[in-house]
């Protein structure tokens, strides 16, 4: 089927289809059935308790599907998903590690709390909560955090507009309109500073992977609000001259950012607060092992130093006189609510429910581990023929290519039929057919020298028969996408049939 | 507890491969100064001692007993196949779907959700889902603000506080202003919409319980060239007239009533839905149908052009994850409820809150309503709400929301209802307000 050929937006193409594919839910309803009963309350008709004006013409069309077809259906799809607990996972930057099964159980013990409910009558999930804060400020070395920001991306949010609330208090809001980020950085940073109002400026990375000082002094002026940067940064390196980065940031009064992406290659080790940073966010679908949920929900809560605190987000969570854990109001400096809240509590009670089993020596063994198991895969993979980036002794993860006339993607669809993750792919854009790979710590070396093993093999079949890397994957459920027809003539919904 | 496989044995062989002698070689490129800083942890806990000091904690909280908190969020029936289906361990341990032949689950659950929402909303597009009701809401207001190259957005007084105060976050730093239409009589006025305006925004229900006249707000945004944004509880579209009848652009929300508990207010999630002409305008990720190289359905990110991780600095929003376990939830439980169930779970909610109105009434308490209302409502009271809250909770009752100062009611709480509230709730509440003394004080105000 050509592009051309896609029907419009909510057409249904399905028919086309039916007997290759998987069904839908819809595809397997029928009217009359249900699979979950509520309690029924008898009374007034709606027209009558809400007025006929207010009521919808026709019920929306929602699958009607016995209980069982339900189960069937999403065990099925389950099946039709790779995840953690199937297999390794070393997504570069994105820190696939174990999620422990116990959080769960924490996790559910909390949940019935409504946020409205009397502050007495909620003081075990709001000390989990400030011990939380409390601890993340610890181990970042900041001074205060609000645990408020949904996901990393919002945490950035966070941090760039207390910026510009400082420097606008300072009167320097008008002067201030650039925010520099490297040429590696996650395509969130530029995007967040936008948001925020700035205008973006990229400093390139040098020849040895790290950023460019010169080129940093270059960019760096009176008119500079913040310098956002990853550390380690997305290619895997330590910048070493960090201190050397915060001096001259802050000689010119501007803010430094640190984006808690790379927290795995050092927690417990170095503190960004030590670095220089004013301000962090930290991802604790990342570092603090709570679920990804298959894109959500994150967590991003985020941390500055004091001369930063009076423009946090409310709530935070403060102790009362009397022992007991309070949200304090609105501090009227501060940027405003990002969403509402307490933020994703859910995900806050799994990272503390991390902490707390594993202390400040567990949380040095993570560290430590994930960059044993990064190196340990970087040596393997340049044994498997593989080109690494910046060959050197790197952090977390690393960077790597296939040899030349070999692309990435082929190479990692081919790693599909071996039923194992690639790593990300095409990021950082500096390096030209990128292959970004984070193992963790939570794999052990016998996989990693599996993983190793079906790398070279995959580049040794690709090698020998070009067509191999052209026609992966062949045992996936579904094969190769039409990606570019998927774009062109949008089906973003499956047009129920009118009842 | 650290989760960590190696044995010496094994640290001792991968050193060996790397060629360094110790693990603290690994870091030496990081300044000496900088390692190993004094951090204050308490000593860990193993995995029953965790789960005794998660036993204390939680005994602290209450989560049974009469329950009539709203306030945007309510713990409304969840069938036990719903959080027993989606939190399977492919659904919560994968990542986002960037590898479609091997994610086909979860983006085929997504499509399914974006195909639900579109069926409540009466709105043709969804994305695959957000943060939370307020941050859509806010991102609603900035497509508007793009679409429309205005600056200027209308919030009616009725939109939920905290979701008023997330726009004003979202909106100064790119210098856009927030005007706020008053209530009159609970009820959202039809404003005048002037050329700058790019949206007008109102909640329905609103945050004290009004159904508001939507359509009417739609036609006033409208006239003057600017979009309707419809924030709205997804449970109640079982009944309530959608935001593509009533003519909005824009429908946005949280789906914690869908099959979400309410977590202490998170995470749930937010939705948006639009009209066809914002389809490219939407932010956040979506998921489209297309065909593999064999011809067979599938699923897959798409229109990632909009997004940041293509765009950077010229993205649509920062937004970067959406929220999928919670909305897979959702999908799962209005598929598991049906039409049929939902409706009878909206039913439910609107009678019990009409039935506790009209008790409240008669004992003499002081409700305030529009000239019609869901399934929450105001009482006007003689203290301060949070006087009042923990007097009812030392009853063993959660109820009493906050209306706030803005909405010039004096003291003042909401009440909820859900299809679970029961007449012996309402015959607990009754009791316990009359014993605080909160009807009869009324009573004599209205005599006086």
């Amino acid at each position: 089927m050509s592009p051309s050929q896609h029907p419009p937006v909510g057409v249904d193409a399905a028919d086309r289809f039916r007997d290759a594919s998987f069904p839908l839910i819809f595809e397997r309803a029928a009217p009359g059935r249900r699979a979950a009963r509520p309690p029924v309350v008898d009374g007034a008709p709606m027209a009558e308790l809400l007025g006929e004006e207010h009521l919808r013409a026709q019920p929306p069309g929602l699958p009607e599907v016995a209980e069982l077809d339900l189960v069937r259906h999403y065990t099925q799809l389950a099946h039709r998903q790779f995840s953690i607990d199937g297999n390794v996972y070393p997504l570069g930057s994105c820190t696939m590690k174990y999620n422990p099964k116990v959080h769960e159980e924490v996790a559910k013990r909390f949940q019935d709390v409504h946020p409205y409910q009397d502050e007495a009558s909620a003081q075990g999930v709001l000390t989990v909560l400030a011990e939380l804060q409390d601890d993340l400020a610890s181990i970042t070395g900041m001074d205060t955090v609000s645990l408020q920001p949904a996901a990393g991306a919002h945490g950035e949010l966070a941090g760039i507009l207390m910026i510009r609330a400082y420097h606008e208090a300072k009167g320097e809001g008008e002067q201030r309109r650039v925010v520099i980020c490297p040429d590696g950085a996650h395509g969130t940073n530029p995007a967040t500073a936008s948001m925020a109002g700035y205008d973006v400026v990229e400093v390139p990375t040098g020849p040895d992977g790290e950023v460019d000082l010169d080129a940093f002094r270059a960019a760096l002026g009176p008119n500079v609000a913040a310098v956002m940067l990853t550390n380690p940064n997305t290619l895997g390196l330590f910048e070493t001259r960090i201190l050397a980065i915060a001096e001259a940031a802050h000689a010119v009064g501007a803010q430094l950012y640190y984006d808690g992406a790379n927290l795995n290659a050092i927690v417990g080790r170095a503190r960004p607060g030590d670095m220089g940073f004013d301000v962090v966010h930290l991802n604790l679908h990342k570092t603090f092992t709570t679920p990804h949920g298959g894109g959500g929900p994150g967590t991003g809560p985020v941390g500055v130093k004091a001369h930063l605190a009076p423009y946090l987000p409310a709530p935070l969570l403060v102790r009362r006189d009397d022992g007991s854990v309070g949200a304090e109001g609105q501090r009227p400096t501060a940027i405003g609510r990002l969403r509402s809240h307490y933020g994703n509590v859910g995900n806050l009670v799994r990272a503390w429910a991390y902490i707390r089993t594993l202390g400040l020596e567990g949380l040095r063994r993570v560290s430590t581990m994930a960059v044993l198991n990064a190196n340990y895969l970087r040596v393997r993979m340049r044994e498997a023929g593989y080109q690494i980036a910046f060959d050197r002794v790197n952090m977390h993860e690393f960077v790597a290519r296939p040899p030349d006339g070999l692309k990435t993607l082929d190479l990692a669809k081919m790693l599909l039929d071996y039923g194992v993750h690639p790593m990300t792919v095409y990021f950082p854009l500096v390096v030209r057919e990128a292959m970004m790979v984070e193992p963790t710590e939570t794999e052990s070396i016998e996989t990693l020298d599996a993983y190793a093993a079906v790398l070279g093999q995959v580049l040794r079949d690709a090698q020998r028969d070009p067509s191999l890397a052209h026609d992966a994957p062949r045992n996936t459920p579904v094969r190769r996408l039409d990606e570019v027809g998927a774009a062109r003539r949008p089906i973003l919904r499956y047009q129920v049939p009118q009842a | 507890m650290p989760y960590v496989p190696h044995s010496d044995d094994d640290v001792r062989r991968a050193l060996a491969a790397i060629g360094v002698d110790d693990v603290e070689t690994l870091f030496a490129d990081v300044p000496e100064a900088l390692r190993n800083p004094p951090i204050e942890l308490s000593a860990p806990l193993d995995e029953t001692a965790l789960l005794k000091r998660v036993d204390e904690l939680a005994a602290l909280d209450r989560t049974t007993g009469p329950d009539f908190l709203g306030g945007g969020l309510r713990a409304h029936f969840i069938p036990s196949v719903t959080p027993h289906l989606a939190f399977q361990s492919e659904f919560v341990t994968a990542y986002t779907p960037y590898q479609p032949e091997v994610s086909q689950g979860i983006l085929q659950a997504t499509f399914e959700y974006q195909t639900m929402m579109c069926e409540l909303t009466g709105l043709p597009a969804s994305n695959a889902s957000m943060y939370d009701g307020a941050s859509a809401v806010a991102e609603a207001a900035l497509l508007a603000v793009r679409q429309t190259k205005r600056e200027t957005v209308l919030v009616s007084r009725g939109v939920h506080p905290e979701t008023i105060e997330v726009l004003q976050t979202y909106l100064w730093p790119l210098g856009i202003a927030l005007e706020v239409i008053e209530l009159e009589d609970l009820t959202t006025p039809v404003p005048d919409v002037s050329s700058e305006v790019a949206c007008v925004i109102a909640q329905n229900p609103s945050f004290v319980g009004t159904l508001e006249p939507m359509r009417s707000l739609a036609d006033a945004a409208h006239g003057a060239g600017a979009l309707f944004v419809a924030a709205v509880d997804p449970l109640s579209l079982a009944v309530l007239a959608s935001p593509g009848e009533i003519g909005a652009d824009i429908a946005v929300g949280d789906g914690q009533t869908l099959g979400n508990p309410v977590g202490f207010g998170g995470p749930s999630f937010g939705f948006m839905v639009v009209s066809e002409p914002l389809l490219r305008q939407l932010p956040g990720r979506l998921v489209g149908q297309t065909t593999d190289v064999d011809g067979k359905r599938a699923f897959v990110l798409t229109l990632q052009a909009r997004e940041q991780h293509i765009r950077r600095s010229k993205a649509k929003s920062n937004i970067c994850s959406n929220h999928q376990l919670t909305a897979l939830m959702a999908t799962i439980n209005m598929a598991a409820l049906g039409p049929q169930g939902l409706r009878e779970m909206a039913e439910g909610s609107v009678r019990r809150a009409h039935q506790l109105a009209d008790a409240l009434r008669a004992a003499g308490g002081d409700v305030r309503t529009g000239a019609r209302f869901f399934n929450e409502f105001v009482l006007c009271i003689d203290r301060d709400p949070a006087t009042l809250r923990r007097a009812l909770s030392e009853r063993g009752i959660r109820a009493g929301v906050s209306v706030p100062e803005a909405f010039g009611l004096g003291f003042a709480v909401t009440l909820a209802t859900t299809e679970r509230t029961s007449d012996d709730d309402i015959a607990a509440l009754l009791s316990a307000l009359s014993d605080l003394g909160v009807l009869e004080s009324s009573r004599q105000e209205v005599t006086a």
